[in-house]
């Protein structure tokens, strides 16, 4: 497998000579086709964590023929171990601006929602007058486009797409089946496209730089660079952009203690690598894919804490509207209690495992669907821990 | 304090009488009053044409919007795992002993709610904590009682 040493990359929050105002004209130069083609060319997949192909999402979306269509933008950021996407809009929010401007001028939409997490509410004033200014250039060149904010209210599961839709609508932030997918019926049940922050900001430098510079970063499965929030028992907590495909021993190396025994990578709903695999694992799509959440450990903390604060998490998080996830957050976390008491013997953990892989198949939605990664890792990796 | 009809026709001016202004409008009642009450959330059915119990099963799907009375200024601390590996243990007891109240409750003067909330992105500063909108980052117990105090100055 093709891996990348350490290298910092400044693209996101980059701001010198980046006058968004210089992009969007070169851009309403181009037929919206061709945006969309450098957009697939360059490779960039979502940054949210589940990585599908940014200028595919693009596509399918334009070519629905609905009237009215929709960008979102998703600041719904709750995954544990997360913190990049306040950081781009508190940093960079024209580039986040841009780049919905850009996609609603791909796919015809006239009007942009930044959907943004309650806890992030300090940031309101600021943020609605800088959207006011960009409406308001927008309006100057000429663009058919408007921004709008929306507020989530401390629900973690309305940063999954369909949750966010209803909650947009003013429902309960339940989880809709799919298909249909938000290209087709999202917002309103029209075609929509919706994309993470950083996301957004990628396409701005994308149509700023071009697709081949972004490519040259990265490997093939994992194109350019992505935004990391690390945390946990490292000495330089923090954001950092980094090229894509890096071997999470090149990581620790850089961001360890020295005394790191486990990273988990793609926030409570991602994957525990130990320190036995850090040389085989690769941060990306073909190895361990994540939003950006890094969190450090090291040999002082118990993974038994580690795991029960994340199922304690999704119980309390799980919308409760489907049995797999409401009941088996539940279980699983009474079942770990159980094991470390002595009341249920240890193999009582593989009967855990067996829900945890029940609910991968069963649940409706990336919640339910994600609890075994962290489970199943932590387990197969520290199963010491748990019973003892 | 801003009557509650008001909040209501201001977010319906700019988004409509339909059920897409509901959200905005819990947020801005409890922004004021820092609780949502029955007579307001009957209100509010009435204002967007939903049922009361649509709009009572919508609001108490979202943590932030209590349905039941809140102090002036709502604590909450961030338990998820890197606060909590950062000493928001601490940080909790020494907002208990400060305030004299548990997890959960509010103080007799109605000043201030305790409570815990799942992470708040800030995990490489922590513990952290909100109060109401704020939000304070690398929490020790010295900087939790200055800034309580701070509060109940205030």
């Amino acid at each position: 497998m093709e891996n990348k040493k350490f290298k910092l990359v400044d693209i996101i929050f980059e701001t010198e000579g980046c006058d968004v105002g210089v992009v969007l004209d070169r851009v309403l130069k181009r037929t919206p086709d061709d945006i969309i083609m450098d957009m697939i060319d360059s490779g960039l997949r979502g940054r949210g964590g589940a990585g599908f192909p940014t200028g595919l999402k693009w596509k399918f979306t334009r070519s629905e023929s609905a009237y009215d269509k929709y960008i979102i933008c998703n600041a719904d950021e709750g995954e544990p171990g997360t913190f990049k996407d306040r950081e781009i809009l508190e940093k960079v929010p024209m580039k986040v601006f841009t780049g919905m401007a850009i996609a609603g001028y791909a796919i015809d939409a006239k009007e942009g929602f930044i959907y943004i997490r309650g806890e992030y509410r300090f940031l309101q004033k600021k943020l609605q007058s800088q959207i006011d200014e960009f409406n308001q250039m927008l309006e100057n060149k000429g663009l058919d486009f408007k921004i709008a904010l929306r507020w989530g209210s401390g629900a973690y599961i309305c940063g999954e797409e369909s949750a966010l839709f209803e909650s947009m609508e003013g429902k309960r932030g339940e989880p809709r089946n799919k298909p249909p997918y938000p290209t087709v019926a999202g917002f309103r049940n029209k075609p929509t496209v919706i994309n993470n922050v950083e996301t957004l900001v990628y396409a701005t430098m994308i149509n700023k730089y071009g697709a081949d510079k972004f490519k040259e970063l990265g490997t093939r499965d994992s194109r350019g660079s992505k935004v990391f929030s690390v945390s946990g028992d490292t000495p330089k907590a923090g954001i950092y952009e980094l090229e894509m495909g890096l071997q999470v021993s090149e990581f620790v190396k850089e961001f360890g203690d020295g005394d790191t025994k486990a990273v988990q990578i793609g926030g409570a709903g991602g994957t525990c690598v130990p320190r036995k695999k850090f040389e085989d694992m690769i941060i990306g799509y073909e190895g361990v894919p994540t939003g950006g959440s890094m969190m450090i450990f090291n040999s002082s903390r118990s993974m038994y804490n580690v795991l029960h604060d994340y199922l304690e998490f999704f119980a309390e998080e799980s919308c409760g509207q489907c049995t797999p996830c409401r009941v088996g957050c539940q279980q699983l976390l009474k079942g770990i209690e159980a094991v470390k008491r002595g009341e249920r013997p240890p193999s009582y953990l593989d009967d855990l495992k067996s829900l945890a892989a029940s609910m991968k198949i069963a649940s409706k939605c990336g919640l339910g669907q994600s609890v075994a990664n962290p489970f199943s890792t932590i387990i197969d990796n520290f199963r010491e821990e748990v019973i003892y | 304090m801003t009557d509650v009809k008001e909040l209501i026709q201001a977010k319906v001016k700019c988004i409509g009488a339909k059920r897409e202004a509901l959200m905005p409008i819990l947020q801005a009642i409890v922004e004021e009053k820092n609780y949502l009450n029955e007579e307001d959330m009957i209100q509010v059915a009435e204002a967007l044409d939903l049922s009361t119990a649509d709009v009572y099963g919508t609001a108490t799907f979202y943590t932030f919007l209590d349905t039941v009375p809140r102090g002036k200024y709502v604590i909450r601390v961030c338990k998820t795992i890197s606060c909590h590996m950062a000493g928001k243990d601490e940080i909790v007891d020494t907002l208990k002993d400060l305030l004299k109240v548990d997890l959960g409750e509010t103080t007799p003067d109605k000043n201030f709610t305790l409570m815990q909330a799942n992470c708040m992105g800030w995990c490489h500063k922590g513990p952290v904590m909100l109060v109401n909108d704020d939000i304070y980052t690398e929490l020790t117990k010295d900087k939790v009682i200055k800034i309580i105090h701070d509060y109940m100055g205030s």
